[in-house]
């Protein structure tokens, strides 16, 4: 993108930006709601004694903007179970993605490279990967908490059982259409089954694995929110579902904007990598 | 004969009958040999077999029946001793110049010290004439210089015997010349014995001593193998000045127009394939065509020539 492009998409950006703030604010001001018609006696029912209290209505752009500042400016408190600061929270999430996300890359990268290299394996695991991969993650939960009897390990398996598809089949993908001439070329040489592996076919199958892993991670980026609802404790999923049961909409705002921010780094993490063994022949 | 350096006995390949049809025979009663140090060209039109002819010799592709010896043994599989350079020139775009012949180098040499093995990739790199692009990838190369490390790859591992399919055929004009030229040098210094594939009749005459013609498929054959007799030190400036130059291409784009395709109905009498007959057009005399003549006009007058494909 060149400077001027960049500049002008980025004005528009900023603009879109205050426009949404601007109908966000516009739109929850307080309104005193009437009390005309009501008996003094439904009026206090509904605490809206004395005439004119403030209706609870969605949180405006300054309300959440204190909020984010701060949770922000302290995001590393424990005040026990059901109050921690934002980047505790956020750590167990990332922790429990980032090892179902590795788990799942050490068992579904080698097994792509075998369905990928062997047509026989491409046969006979086809009909599992193909009745396995349309289950939502979701419904292994009751199965995992029964068998593992660990709420935190079983949502560190449903992100395993997520993550694995993406990578599992375009590593195959990848393997699978490494060109027949990089291939000739190392047979000519004599390479041997393992440094072609690693040599050839593992860099010309690079850049189609990195895609299943960044969308493997965006899944499971996904996956974990729903997840920590289930199961509770801790995390950001935990942290929406239990600023709800506050009636903290503030909370619960600041909590979608945080996962939106982390979810955008992790992809753009993968983005630097790919580029990083992306080739151009 | 019998110390030939590669012999070639009784090649067939025969793929296996389409539903309901016939089993295909795309060459058969294949018979030659090469002599070490000789470069030989093999002519014929797509289809016949040339390139498959060629992966039998490489080790990448395997012949339905007949035998093929080099150095006394037989060739089974890819070998180290037989380097191929590709016509797409098979380099991969994720390695630089110099690895991708490190690559091959590593392969060939593994004890090598590192220092080693870049010295001897370097040699190759300069022999090539690509001194100071070792370190680009192959995308940012042009289609010549791309062909130019494929050829440095295939030499490095100094092979007892180099492959060429077609290695010039995706080039420009003026830059084949120059690899041509670059090509004919290394090989006088080497003594490489190489057999290449080409559809360029320019191309064998400058760098073939003997040229292979094959006849089309389907049940392809070798109809006679043309010596080469200009002189050795010929260079693509002045060959096309020697007497024998137009007797050898009209020669063989005579064969390539029409005795290519009616060889089998017209199969001259006494014609053997366990010894298809060596030819020297250059030395005989023109019967119809005053030497003189330029056998570019002259081989315009021949009805329907197809483009050598």
């Amino acid at each position: 993108m060149n400077a001027s492009l960049l500049l002008r998409s980025s004005a528009v950006s900023l603009l879109l930006l205050v426009v949404m703030l601007f109908v966000w604010h516009a739109t929850t001001l307080p309104e005193t709601a009437s009390t005309e018609g009501m008996s003094d006696e439904y009026a206090a029912l509904m605490g809206m004694a004395g005439g004119g209290a403030a209706k609870a209505g969605l949180p405006g752009p300054a309300d959440v903007g204190a909020t984010i500042w701060e949770k922000l400016s302290d995001p590393f408190y424990d005040n026990g179970p059901n109050d921690k600061g934002i980047g505790i929270q956020l750590g167990y999430s990332l922790a429990r993605v980032l090892s179902g996300f590795f788990l799942a890359a050490l068992v579904a990268i080698p097994l792509g490279f075998v369905v990928g290299m062997s047509p026989v394996m491409r046969g006979a695991l086809d009909p599992f990967i193909q009745v396995l991969k349309p289950i939502s993650p979701l419904a292994w939960m009751p199965l995992a908490l029964y068998i593992i009897k660990d709420s935190s390990v079983s949502a560190v398996f449903v992100i395993f059982i997520c993550s694995l598809w993406p990578m599992l089949i375009n590593t195959a993908h990848g393997v699978a259409s490494v060109k027949r001439d990089w291939l000739n070329v190392a047979q000519t040489l004599e390479v041997g089954a393992l440094r072609k592996a690693f040599l050839v076919i593992l860099p010309a199958a690079a850049p189609t694995i990195l895609t299943g892993m960044r969308i493997s991670m965006g899944i499971a980026w996904l996956v974990i929110v729903a997840a920590e609802m289930l199961v509770g404790g801790t995390g950001i999923g935990y942290f929406v579902w239990n600023e709800w049961n506050n009636l903290s909409l503030n909370n619960v705002i600041f909590a979608i904007l945080t996962i939106g921010v982390v979810g955008m780094a992790l992809d753009l993490m993968f983005g630097w990598v790919q580029r990083l063994v992306a080739y151009r022949e | 004969m019998d110390n030939a350096f590669l012999k070639i006995e009784a090649l067939a390949k025969v793929f296996p009958p389409a539903r309901g049809g016939q089993p295909l025979t795309v060459f058969e009663n294949i018979h030659f040999s090469i002599d070490k140090g000789e470069f030989v060209c093999i002519i014929g039109h797509s289809g016949c077999g040339k390139s498959t002819i060629l992966n039998v010799l490489a080790g990448l592709d395997q012949a339905s029946s007949g035998t093929v010896i080099m150095d006394e043994r037989e060739v089974s599989g890819p070998s180290l001793d037989r380097g191929v350079v590709f016509q797409s020139h098979a380099l991969m775009p994720w390695l630089s110049v110099m690895k991708n012949i490190e690559f091959a180098v590593k392969s060939r040499w593994p004890d090598w010290s590192r220092d080693k093995v870049r010295a001897h990739c370097q040699k190759y790199i300069d022999l090539v004439h690509l001194t100071g692009a070792e370190h680009k990838k192959p995308a940012e190369l042009s289609g010549g210089m791309k062909q130019r490390v494929g050829i440095a790859r295939a030499f490095s591992i100094q092979p007892k015997m180099l492959l060429m399919d077609e290695p010039f055929g995706a080039l420009d004009a003026l830059t084949r010349g120059v690899i041509q030229d670059e090509l004919l040098n290394i090989c006088a210094e080497t003594h490489q014995t190489v057999f290449m594939i080409t559809h360029d009749v320019d191309e064998a005459i400058l760098l073939a001593d003997k040229i292979v013609l094959m006849t089309n498929g389907p049940l392809a054959k070798i109809a006679e193998i043309v010596v080469n007799t200009l002189p050795r030190d010929r260079s693509r400036h002045d060959v096309h000045k020697h007497p024998h130059y137009y007797r050898i291409r009209n020669h063989l784009v005579d064969f390539l127009v029409s005795r290519s395709k009616d060889f089998a109905s017209n199969t001259p009498a006494g014609y053997d394939p366990l010894h298809p007959p060596f030819t020297r057009p250059g030395l005989e005399p023109d019967a119809d065509c005053p030497p003189d003549v330029d056998a570019r006009v002259r081989h315009l007058r021949q009805p329907a020539m197809p483009a050598a494909a």
